[in-house]
């Protein structure tokens, strides 16, 4: 009882502290950073329904993220109106995102890795090559920001108030995925996928909608990076960019909800502050990539809480067992 | 009809290549059961080597074969120092050769820089041999001739030694294999070195054919992965037969549909997978 409520005044605080930012943060380019963290951590959410709750280690990723955001560029610029861009591209991403389950489903664990980061770099090959659809290297520029029932985004604090809503939008359908039927189906699979098969689950099925889940997020995260940005080039559909976001999931901690989020903050953070300074954000992401695995795998949030949890029981030495969450098998 | 010519040598010549890349990206997945994320940088770091080794005056084919060693080595210690402490935890091993990779790009780009660097053709294989008004550009063919010998090689390394006898048992059962005494973690390090060495080896023989510049190794890191997925992990003739499949269709591919050469390429791969999920000589899926 006293968790929950405990759990429900931090949700409070935290609440208040994200739609009272742009108030207390002033500054136009730290509400950017903190727009940014919103869209990346909707992205982290969605592709963590698959690394986290099912097992499945997606490199492919980012090119669901730029099927997206192309596709609605591609039509707005050709002068569809925002919302039959933003409903093509996300129906688009999810028919994207079915045909890469499909062919990816046929295998669990490293060959799903294979198969993804395999498609993934197809279909960057088609961002890049494709010039007449997708104006190749130079990319796409993406004239307005979209303004619904007549509201102009164009502000820093409007479009975070936007990347706010979609990413609350975002966590509540990931606690209610968590405790639904599917959801628990889906946890099921992961760790013991041939008893799922005896007690009657179709394993396939429910990794191929949580599949389709994933695509749906990640093309809105898609969406709102065009809208924040303006701007898309094959850049983000290439492998560093799956890797970004799998460092995010991976880092704060898989199949946990708040795990996503802090893992994107600390990403975000991290690349502006880096960026910043030095030229070298792929030698930073790459050495903290390796740090993680090596010394934390379990990620930063489920780290913290268990360090908390020995110091909480009296500095006790804790017999950890670390490795990286859950891999399904078949 | 001289332009298909030219683009079947041109196929032919990277296939080659690619089996120089993937026979040891194949040899490594078959062994350790991860696809490594760093051959892409291999490739990318030794033809970068190579390129060095020439400026200071070496010899194209010891440039070249100064540059495997050195990635045989780099591979011995990433292998013992980083992927030995995670053994058995195969999800973290890919994503630390992926985090590696990064690291391996970025310092490329630090140490010579984003230009392209094409090192010139060696001497004695310039030109071109004209037969009844057919051209054939000569380093073309000794790229393929390079290949084959390599391939001859490793497979009397595979089929006919002790060691080769030793890397099978591994490749079919790691366990049982261990159980008869064969040190199955000292092959995954030789294994590794022979790997990093082939795809430093193959990217110096390319580079005066491909040039050098950065992303190089995350464009050929999915053709490995392609001629993996089509030839079944761990087989060198799986490998050969890949390599040429994606090197035709990748020539072809872009010359009659330069848009779409790269959804080309995914169709025989979609096709094995849907098919014969082991690849066409595979054992296991993967």
């Amino acid at each position: 009882m006293t968790r929950s409520l405990s759990t429900l005044v931090a949700s409070a605080v935290a609440l208040l502290l994200l739609a009272t930012l742009p108030l207390w943060l002033g500054n136009t380019y730290y509400i950017n950073v903190a727009s940014q963290i919103l869209y990346w951590a909707v992205f982290a959410l969605g592709l963590n329904v698959l690394v986290g709750w099912a097992g499945l280690t997606s490199l492919g990723h980012a090119a669901l993220f730029a099927v997206s955001g192309y596709t609605a560029a591609i039509l707005v610029t050709a002068g569809h109106s925002h919302l039959v861009g933003a409903v093509a591209a996300i129906a688009m991403t999810v028919a994207t995102a079915a045909v890469f389950a499909v062919l990816a489903l046929r295998a669990t664990g490293i060959g799903f890795l294979m198969i993804t980061l395999a498609l993934g770099q197809i279909l960057w090959g088609i961002a890049y090559r494709w010039a007449s659809l997708t104006n190749g290297d130079n990319g796409i520029n993406f004239k307005t920001r979209p303004q619904p029932f007549g509201l102009d985004l164009t502000s820093a604090p409007a479009f975070y108030y936007l990347a706010l809503l979609v990413f609350l939008a975002a966590v509540a359908s990931m606690l209610v995925f968590v405790r639904s039927p599917l959801g628990a189906a889906l946890r099921g699979t992961r760790d013991q996928p041939r008893r799922m098969t005896a007690l009657g689950y179709n394993v396939w099925l429910i990794r191929f909608l949580a599949f389709l889940l994933s695509g749906f997020w990640t093309a809105v995260a898609g969406l709102l990076f065009l809208y924040y940005n303006q701007f898309i080039s094959p850049q983000i559909a290439a492998l560093q960019t799956s890797a970004e976001a799998l460092l995010m999931v991976i880092s704060g901690g898989t199949a946990t909800i708040l795990g996503p989020i802090a893992g994107a903050a600390i990403v975000v953070i991290m690349k502006n502050v880096v960026s910043a300074y030095v030229e070298r954000w792929n030698m930073v992401l790459g050495i903290i990539f390796v740090l993680i695995i090596s010394f934390m795998p379990e990620g930063l949030v489920p780290g913290v809480r268990r360090l908390i949890g020995v110091a909480w029981r009296g500095m006790r030495p804790a017999k950890a067992v670390i490795t990286v969450r859950g891999e399904a098998s078949s | 009809m001289n332009l298909w010519l030219v683009l079947a040598i041109n196929s032919i010549t990277l296939g080659g290549l690619l089996f120089l890349l993937s026979a040891g990206f194949s040899l490594i997945f078959g062994l350790m059961r991860i696809p490594n994320l760093m051959h892409g940088s291999f490739f990318m770091l030794g033809a970068y080597m190579g390129s060095t080794f020439l400026a200071k005056g070496f010899g194209f084919w010891p440039a070249a074969l100064a540059s495997a060693a050195s990635m045989a080595v780099l591979g011995g210690l990433v292998e013992r120092f980083l992927l030995r402490r995670l053994a058995g935890q195969e999800l973290a091993q890919v994503l630390l050769t992926l985090g590696l990779s990064f690291i391996i790009a970025d310092a490329c780009l630090m140490v010579w820089t984003g230009d392209p660097i094409q090192p010139s053709t060696p001497p004695d294989l310039r030109g071109a041999i004209i037969r009844s008004g057919l051209v054939f550009p000569i380093y073309r063919l000794a790229i393929v001739g390079v290949a084959i010998a390599m391939a001859i090689a490793l497979w009397l390394l595979i089929d006919k030694t002790r060691i080769g006898a030793m890397i099978r048992a591994g490749v079919d059962d790691a366990p049982i294999a261990r159980v008869v005494g064969i040190k199955v973690s000292q092959l995954f390090t030789l294994v590794f070195c022979l790997g990093a060495a082939l795809a430093a080896f193959a990217g110096v023989v390319g580079s005066p054919y491909l040039s050098i510049y950065p992303g190089l190794d995350a464009e050929m890191l999915p053709l490995a992965l392609i001629v993996v997925i089509l030839g079944g992990a761990g087989s060198l003739p799986g490998a050969l037969l890949g390599s040429f499949i994606i090197g035709f269709l990748y020539n072809f591919g872009q010359a009659m549909f330069p848009d779409l050469a790269y959804v080309i390429l995914f169709v025989p791969m979609v096709l094995v997978l849907v098919l014969r999920p082991q690849g066409l000589f595979g054992r296991v899926a993967l």
